[in-house]
C-alpha cells in the first residue's frame, strides 16, 4: 500500500478575537490521509478553511490542536529549527494563486529556481545548470527569458515560474492554493494539462485547494468538501459528483454555470 | 423611440502606453435593445472592460476614442456636463467587479444609498429610507434597518454587491453595464446575484451588458453574446447557439479549454500561447498565431466581422470549419448517422 504522506486527526484553529470579538474557528475538528501519488482536491467557499488547513500543513499557521503529521514526521507546536525547515521544504512545496505576490520581484527566474536547488542540494557547477534547464523545460517556460524579472512575464509565465521553484526542491507533496484561479481560460487549461503532465512523469501528490469545482473534477481522484471549518462530505471525486451525498454538496454544484445552467435564487434571505 | 437602445458603431479607443497611444478597443460595433441581455466575452486584453467605459465615459484620462456611441438615439460625445448626469446616474447604471472601489469607505450605507435619491431623483429623506430599504430586501438583504445603519467594511463582498446593485435599480435605469460582477464572488453568490440581476431585466425590463470572462456564465444569462479578442468582435450569436455550434476557432477553444463539470478528461485541449492585447496583434486575423486551423491567408488581412448562421463571424474559414471546430458537434453528427 502506498504510504501516507498527510495524517490529519482532529485538527482545529481557532484564532483569537481581538477587541472583545469572539474566537473564531476557522477549523473544527479536520480529518483525512493523503497517499503517496494522489491528488486530493479540498473543495469549499471562502471562509471555509480550507486555506487555513493548506497553511497548518506548510507551517505557515499553528493548529490549535489535533494531529498533523507531513511524510511521517509529527509537526509540533514548537518552531522548526532551520535544519528541519529545510527538510519541511523537500516534503511538501506551495503554490499560491497570485505569483505577484510570492515571486521576489528583483530576482531573475533563473535565479530564483537557482536559490532553491543550492538550499536544499549540493551540486556541481554543471549539474546545477543541467537541473535548472530541466525545471524551466519541464514546465514549459521559455529558455531564452531566464534572465527575465517577474514583472516582464505574463501571469501564465509567473505561475510556471511558481510551479518550477516548488518543483526545484523535488518535494513529495505539492499544495496549490487556488493556483490557476487568477490565470485566462485558455492559460488555466495550459497549466492543468502541465500539473498533469508532471504529476506522471514524477509521481508527486497534489493537494489542490480550490472554490472551482469544474477544476476540482478535472484535477482530483477524491474530494474534500469543506463547510465552516468542517468537512461535510468525502470521498471518490467521480462519486461526489455523480451523485452528491450532502444537500450542501449539491447545491454547490447546482450554483456552477454549465450550459444549460440558470441562476437561482435561494428562498432564503441572507441576513 | 426606435432603433436599439445602445448603439455602439466602429468603437475606437486609445490609452496612453508608455508614452505612446495604444490602440486596445479596434472598431468594435455592437447593439443592445430595450430590454435585451447582451454578454461581452473574452480574456485579458480583450478590450472588454474599456468598451464597457467607454459606454459610460469612464475611461481613464488621456483616452482617445473615435466611431459612433449612442444611448436612445442621444450621441454620448455630444452630452454636457447635465445631460451625461442624468445619463450616468439615471439612464445607465454600473456594477463593477470591486463594489469597495465604487462605494464610500467612511460612509454609512444609508448615506451611500439614500443621498442619490434625494439628490437625483429629488425624493423626500423619510420615502427614500423607505424605498431604499424595500431594495435591500429585494436583492435578498434580510433584516435592511441594521444593514443600513452599517458601514461598507462591515459587510461581505456578496453582501456589498447586493447593495450596490439596490444602488444601481434604485434609479429603474433602462440599460445596467456589468462589468465582471461575480468573479470576486462564491458560486453560491455568484448565482444569486445573476438570478438577481435576470429577476430585474425580466420584471422592469432593464437592459443588461455583462462583461465577463466565464462563456458559460454568458451564455446562462445573456440572450446574445460576443466574443472578443484583442480588443476586436470575432463572434456574436445568440448565446445557445454559441454554445452549441461556434463559428469562430476562438469562440469553439474557448468552449473547449474550459473543464467540465459532467466529466474529467485525460487532457484539455488547449490553445498554444497568451491572449494578446489589440496593442500586440499582428495585421491579420489577431487569433492567427494561436489557431490550429491558420492558414496563409490568414495572416494576410483583417478578418471582417460578416453575417453568418443568424450570427456574425470573422473568420475567413468559417463554412468550412463549421463543426469541425467543435469535437461536441462532430459527436452529435456521427451519432445522429449512426441512428
Amino acid at each position: 500500500m502506498a504510504e501516507a504522506l498527510l495524517e490529519i486527526g482532529e485538527l482545529r484553529k481557532v484564532f483569537p478575537g481581538h477587541h472583545g470579538a469572539e474566537d473564531l474557528v476557522a477549523v473544527d475538528g479536520v480529518s483525512f490521509e493523503l497517499l503517496e501519488g494522489e491528488s486530493v482536491a479540498v473543495v469549499g467557499e471562502s471562509g471555509s478553511g480550507k486555506t487555513t488547513v493548506a497553511r497548518m500543513i506548510v507551517g505557515l499557521e499553528r493548529a490549535t490542536s489535533g494531529r498533523l503529521v507531513v511524510c511521517g514526521r509529527e509537526r509540533g507546536g514548537r518552531r522548526a529549527r532551520p535544519g528541519e525547515r529545510q527538510r519541511r521544504g523537500r516534503d511538501v512545496q506551495m503554490v499560491f494563486q497570485d505569483p505577484y505576490l510570492s515571486l521576489d520581484r528583483r530576482q531573475s527566474v533563473e535565479s530564483g529556481i537557482l536559490e532553491i536547488l543550492d538550499l536544499h542540494f549540493r551540486l556541481t557547477e554543471s549539474e546545477r545548470g543541467a537541473r535548472l534547464a530541466e525545471l524551466i523545460d519541464q514546465v514549459g517556460f521559455d529558455r531564452r527569458k531566464a534572465a527575465a524579472k517577474p514583472a516582464r512575464l505574463s501571469g501564465g509565465e509567473r505561475q510556471r515560474v511558481s510551479i518550477a521553484r516548488a518543483l526545484a526542491a523535488r518535494p513529495r507533496l505539492v499544495i496549490l492554493d487556488e493556483a490557476v484561479a487568477a490565470l485566462d481560460v485558455s492559460i488555466q487549461a495550459q497549466i492543468l494539462n502541465l500539473l498533469a503532465d508532471i504529476r506522471q512523469q514524477t509521481n508527486v501528490s497534489y493537494l489542490f485547494v480550490s472554490h472551482d469545482l469544474a477544476v476540482v473534477r478535472q484535477v482530483s481522484d477524491r474530494v474534500l468538501v469543506m463547510r465552516d471549518g468542517q468537512i461535510v462530505e468525502r470521498g471518490a471525486t467521480e462519486t461526489v459528483f455523480r451523485q452528491p451525498g450532502e444537500e450542501y454538496t449539491r447545491s454547490l454544484l447546482e450554483c456552477a454555470p454549465r450550459p444549460g445552467w440558470k441562476p437561482k435564487r435561494r428562498i432564503r434571505v441572507q441576513s | 423611440m426606435s432603433g436599439p437602445l445602445l448603439r455602439v458603431e466602429d468603437l475606437v479607443v486609445r490609452l496612453p502606453i508608455e508614452g505612446r497611444m495604444g490602440t486596445v478597443v479596434d472598431r468594435v460595433s455592437i447593439e443592445v435593445a430595450a430590454g435585451e441581455t447582451v454578454a461581452l466575452v473574452g480574456e485579458s486584453g480583450a478590450g472588454k472592460s474599456m468598451i464597457g467605459r467607454a459606454i459610460g465615459r469612464l475611461l481613464p484620462p488621456g483616452a482617445e476614442v473615435d466611431g459612433t456611441l449612442e444611448f436612445g438615439g442621444m450621441e454620448v460625445a455630444a452630452m454636457d456636463r447635465r445631460a451625461l448626469r442624468r445619463y450616468r446616474g439615471e439612464e445607465v447604471g454600473f456594477v463593477f467587479q470591486d463594489p469597495r472601489a465604487s462605494i464610500n469607505p467612511v460612509r454609512r450605507i444609508d448615506d451611500f444609498l439614500i443621498e442619490a435619491l434625494v439628490t437625483n431623483r429629488g425624493r423626500a429623506r423619510g420615502d427614500a429610507r423607505r424605498e431604499v430599504s424595500e431594495l435591500l430586501v429585494e436583492v435578498g438583504i434580510g433584516d435592511p434597518e441594521r444593514r443600513l445603519r452599517q458601514y461598507p467594511h462591515e459587510l461581505s463582498g456578496g453582501l456589498l454587491q447586493r447593495v450596490m446593485i439596490a444602488s444601481v435599480l434604485a434609479m429603474r435605469p433602462q440599460l445596467i453595464i456589468a462589468d465582471e460582477p461575480t468573479t470576486a464572488l462564491d458560486v453560491t453568490t455568484q448565482s444569486e446575484v445573476m438570478a438577481i440581476l435576470a429577476e430585474m431585466q425580466q420584471r422592469l425590463g432593464i437592459a443588461i451588458l455583462l462583461i465577463t470572462h466565464d462563456l458559460e456564465l454568458a451564455a446562462a444569462v445573456c440572450r446574445r453574446t460576443a466574443v472578443l479578442y484583442a480588443g476586436t468582435l470575432v463572434e456574436e450569436r445568440a448565446s445557445a447557439r454559441l454554445e452549441a455550434d461556434p463559428l469562430h476557432p476562438y469562440s469553439a477553444a474557448l468552449l473547449t479549454s474550459r473543464p467540465s463539470l459532467a466529466s474529467a478528461s485525460e487532457r484539455l485541449s488547449v490553445i498554444r500561447g497568451r491572449p494578446l492585447s489589440a496593442l500586440e496583434a499582428p495585421p491579420g486575423c489577431p487569433f492567427a498565431g494561436r489557431c490550429s486551423y491558420v492558414k496563409p491567408i490568414c495572416e494576410e488581412s483583417r478578418p471582417t466581422l460578416r453575417p453568418l448562421a443568424d450570427g456574425r463571424v470573422a473568420c475567413v474559414r468559417a463554412e468550412e470549419l463549421r463543426g469541425a471546430v467543435w469535437p461536441l458537434a462532430e459527436v452529435e453528427l456521427q451519432g445522429a448517422e449512426g441512428g
